[in-house]
Parts: C-alpha cells; structure tokens; sequence
C-alpha cells in the first residue's frame, strides 16, 4: 500500500515534486531518438502565430512608458545624456524578460495547456501510452522546447521593438537629442546585459512550458478541469516566473560588476 | 497464440474509496472473456489497470512473467506494445483523420514503407466498414464510425491481448451484433485474447468462452461462460434479467428496507421492469463467420473446462455436458443428465479463483 504523508502544505509539496519530476523528465526524454521535428516546427510556428502580434502591441507602450519615465527622471536630475542608456538597460534587462514571458504563459501557455487537458479527457493521452508511445516523448518535449525558442526569440523582438519605441517617444515627445539617446547606449549597458535577458527568456520559456504541459496532463475532472487547469497554469507560471526573475536578477547583479565600477 | 493474463490479488482504490478489492483471475491465453457489471462498479478502472494507465495499491498483473504493477516504466512500454486497446468513445487523435489515425501504431513502431502502411490500414479499415472514410476527421463522424476507427487502430499492431471497453454503447444493436461477430473472427483468425467489458447482456451470452462479474468492489465470479449463465446468485440472476428485484439498486447498493418493499410492490402486482422470462441458461456461442479457421480457443477452452468440471456447479455440468456432441460425451466419458462426478462440495460461487 502507498502511504500518503498526510500534514497541512503536503499536497502542495507532492503537486511541486511532481511539476519537478515532469521538468526532468522532459529534460531527460529530450535527447532521445527520434526528435520529433515536425511536431516542434509546429508547435513553434502555432506558438509564434498566437504572441507575435500581441507582444509587439505590448512592447511598444512599454517601451514608450519607460522612456517617458526616464525622459522627465533624468530631466530632474539634469542628466538628460543618460536617459538612453537608462532605457535600454531597463529595457533589455528587465522590461523585455517580462513582457515575453506574460505572453509566453499567458498566450501560448494556455493554448498549450488547454490542448493537452482536452486531449486527456478524451483518452487520447491514455490511447498514445497505450500504444506504447511516451505522450511526453512525443507531445510534451516539442512543446516545451518549441516555447523555449520562440520566448528567446520574442525576447529579441521586444528588446528591439521597446528600444525603438522608446527612442521614438523620447524624441519625439520630449525633444531628446537623437544623437545624445544614440550614443549614450553603450554608456551603461554592457554585451552580459543581453545575454542574460536571453538566458531569462529561455528559463521562462521551460517553466510556463512545463507548467502548461503538467497542468494539462492532470486536469481535475471533466471539461470544467481543463478551464481551471489553464487558470490555474497561468497563475502559477506568473508566480513563478516573477520569482525566478527576482533570482536570477539578483545573481546576475552580484556576479556581473556594473560597468564602469 | 494470444499470451495469458494472470491477476491475483489485486486492489484499487481512489483515496479512501476502494473500487474493488482482492480480484484473482486469469485470462486463458487466446480465449476470449468478458466482464459484466452494473454502471460504476469500476470495469473500467480495472481495464486500464490491465494496461498500466492506473496503478493498482496491492495485488500482481502477471503478462509473459512480467508483473506491470511493478515494473519499470520502459519495461511498461514494451509489454503495452502487445496490447490493442479499444477506448469507450475510440479515443482518436482528433488532428490527424482516420487514415493517419489507424497508421499511427505502424509508423511509430515498425519500419514500414508508406505502401506496406497503406496496406495494412486499407486492409482494417475494410474489416471494420470504414473504407472511403479515410480521409474525415475524427470530430465529422458518428460515434459509431469513431468505435470502429479505435478497434482498427488497436488492431493494426497484430496484438496479442485486446481489451474492449464496453464496444456496445453508443451503437445500435445490429452494429453490436456484427461487432460481436467481427471480434469472434479475429479472434479464430490471430487467436487473441480478448476481454470486453460490459453491461450488454447480449454480448456476455454469445461472445465469450468465459465470463467474470463485478459487484460491490469485488469479483463476484469468474469462470467458464455456463457457470455465470446458469448461476443462482442473487446479484447474477438480477443482472442478466434486468430487474429491479434483487441486491444491485439504483445507487450501487440496496437497503433491507428498499429490498422489502419492492418485494411488495411486486407481490402486489407491480412489474419490476423486465420481461418475465428468464434469460439464464446456456444458449450456442457465436462462430467464427464460414470460410473463417476454426477457433482454436473452443478446443482448448473444451479440454481446460472438461479436466475441471467436477468443481463446477450442478447446472452448469448440465450445460456443458449437453453442449458437447455425442462422440465428445464419450470422449470425455460423461452423459447427460448424469454428473461427472459424485457432486462434491462446490467451491462455487462465491470464489472467483483460478481455473
């Protein structure tokens, strides 16, 4: 018999070691022969189709929004020939991260979630295991690693679609001197500043893949499951992505010395 | 020759919820079986514990001297290889239409070339009166078209074990007939073991060569088909009649109470839902369609039965002996109407061991 430890906070130590063990699982089923590539040039092209449009209807207010920020900011303080630098490290290092994994978890978490949950309350997920093809082989890994790509991808649009926002409304609206928002880029941003925005969009990528893909194998019941299981995959890739983010920024801050210190 | 399906011991339960508890049987390789039961007694459950989907807390399913309760999950994956399991709605992948469908086991498993797939896939879907349907998605045919879409599926692997949950619901009872039918000749042709699970009282009286019941989270009986169909349970006798005098209610079980005054209600004159006649009884099992190999199932199951049949019970002897030809009576060494030997103290019914 299976003993079940039973004290308060217990499910959601087995609900967390069983997210766990299906990220590991998929880590380890990644390298297994056959990749299944047409199913990954799908779920990639399927999870581009549902965020490119809004991500770039996103990042350009954000970028607009943080340059306007800055812009009046640095006025105050009368370092007006820093405020593109400013911006694009806000950008690139933080803003960029988070727009891409909103919309990671939110447009294409779901979608993903929501596909695996109606596929497992018709059978089909039992079906494949019944005939002996691992659903996480064939189903979940494309999945994830498809979100993983297009999140770093995303990454690279935000970054340059905020940047350029940014730019445009600073010029634009507040009478910044191009030349000056140019040429102060390189003054605070450095090359690690990108990598780790790509490293954090990757990361964010796995997670609200993995999430997705594990509240869509599990949902609790019926159809009505599957709508609270892609809530439910929502919220909880939030939480954890704003968590991770805080880690990794933190890390990042210690390991990596600003420039010019 | 299908492989043999041992279960012994085993227990299922959601939570504190146990479904049944201490189910011990065996599959005869090759023949086929059939497990009745009314709604929500869990033979569904117990079909996908077969398979692994669902781990069971106690008990052995041994499969080629395998026990899949325990072994590893690579391990699972081979023995499921051997296993064409038919889903109460078919279970289709509802992206890829029927053709793609079907094919799916014999691209993902075999080398095949694209013409040898065709083939093969061409060749079920006309067992099962799908062709021209290839190229329709799962979401644009009726439920029926999708049940046999799932038995095609199951049967492409050339599998040595079928399971068929509840094949008859959702279809009319001329396409259960004929499904029956199609499930006999396949299994006279690759000599399969089958278990369907079911509440059609039609199918457990003319497919299987064994029946099983479950009732109250536990194996009421398993046996050759005569056993159950001749038996004196209570639980039995209600079900195959469908009544609705006897010990199965509404919700799963029935009260004292509930018992007494529907006992009154039908003493009073009040019909308890079936027809008065009694469907118990032996009567001939399907055969494979003519022009079809013999099954070889009816010979095995024949000597198997026959070298146990002094356990079984009083008329179930009867039927079996009446069944055989007059040469197989003398063959066996036994006559109608006269038992096979002195009845001794039957085992029957209440254990649904191993025979």
């Amino acid at each position: 018999m299976t003993t079940q430890a039973s004290f308060p906070g217990a499910g959601a130590l087995r609900e967390t070691g069983k997210l766990c063990q299906l990220g590991i699982d998929v880590v380890r089923t990644t390298f297994r022969r056959p990749f299944q590539l047409r199913e990954f040039i799908q779920q990639s092209w399927f999870i581009v189709s549902v965020t490119v449009l809004p991500t770039a209807l996103v990042s350009i207010p954000f970028g607009a929004v943080i340059a306007l920020q800055l812009g009046s900011l640095t006025r105050q303080i009368g370092a007006q020939s820093f405020t593109g630098a400013a911006s694009v490290l806000a950008i690139i290092q933080q803003a960029s991260p988070i727009v891409t994994a909103l919309l990671i978890a939110g447009a294409g978490g779901s979608a993903i979630c929501a596909d695996l949950g109606s596929r497992k309350i018709r059978e089909e997920i039992d079906a494949m295991e019944v005939l002996g093809v691992s659903p996480i082989h064939r189903l979940v890994v494309p999945r994830v690693l498809a979100a993983m790509l297009v999140s770093v991808l995303l990454n690279g649009m935000v970054s340059v679609v905020g940047v350029m926002g940014g730019y445009f409304f600073n010029v634009v609206m507040q009478d910044g001197t191009p030349g000056a928002y140019l040429a102060s880029f390189s003054a605070l941003a450095q090359l690690p500043d990108l990598w780790i925005s790509e490293l954090k969009a990757l990361i964010f990528g796995f997670i609200a893949g993995i999430v997705a893909a594990y509240r869509g194998l599990n949902p609790a019941g019926g159809p009505k499951g599957v709508g609270d299981a892609v809530n439910q995959a929502v919220v909880i890739t939030f939480l954890l992505l704003f968590f991770v983010n805080f880690v990794l920024t933190t890390i990042y801050l210690q390991v990596v010395p600003a420039k010019g210190s | 020759m299908g492989v043999e399906v041992v279960v012994e011991g085993l227990t299922k339960s959601f939570g504190k919820q146990t479904i049944w508890q201490d189910v011990t049987l065996t599959l005869p390789p090759g023949e086929v079986s059939v497990m009745l039961g009314p709604s929500g007694t869990g033979k569904s459950v117990f079909l996908k514990s077969l398979v692994g989907l669902l781990k069971p807390e106690q008990g052995k399913i041994v499969i080629n001297g395998t026990d899949l309760v325990r072994c590893s999950e690579h391990r699972l994956y081979e023995i499921r290889k051997m296993f064409g399991v038919l889903f109460q709605d078919g279970a289709l992948f509802g992206s890829m239409d029927l053709y793609d469908n079907i094919a799916f086991p014999l691209r993902e498993h075999t080398r095949k070339t694209e013409a040898e797939v065709r083939r093969i896939v061409l060749e079920k879907m006309e067992m099962v009166g799908l062709v021209g349907a290839e190229k329709k998605l799962p979401g644009e045919i009726s439920g029926g078209m999708r049940k046999r879409a799932g038995l095609a599926r199951a049967l492409v692997l050339d599998p040595e074990i079928i399971l068929c949950d509840e094949p008859d619901s959702g279809l009319d009872p001329v396409r259960t007939a004929y499904l029956s039918q199609l499930l006999i000749d396949l299994n006279a042709q690759i000599d399969a073991t089958i278990l369907i699970v079911t509440h059609n009282i039609n199918i457990a009286r003319t497919v299987p060569d064994n029946l099983g019941m479950l009732f109250r989270r536990e194996l009421v009986m398993f046996g050759p088909r005569e056993v159950l169909l001749t038996s004196d349970e209570p639980v039995v006798e209600q079900f195959l009649n469908g009544r609705r005098l006897g010990p199965i209610g509404m919700s799963e079980e029935k009260d004292t109470a509930t018992m007494a005054a529907e006992q009154a209600h039908a003493d009073a004159g009040h019909s308890d839902g079936s027809t008065s006649e009694d469907v118990r009884g032996i009567i001939p099992q399907i055969e494979p369609t003519p022009g079809l190999p013999f099954r070889d199932a009816v010979r095995r199951r024949k000597d198997r039965v026959m070298s146990i049949i002094h356990q079984l019970p009083h008329q179930a002897q009867q039927g079996i002996i009446e069944s055989l030809s007059a040469e197989e009576q003398v063959r066996y060494g036994v006559h109608a109407g006269v038992p096979a030997v002195a009845p001794s103290p039957s085992p029957w019914p209440r254990q649904g061991g191993v025979l």
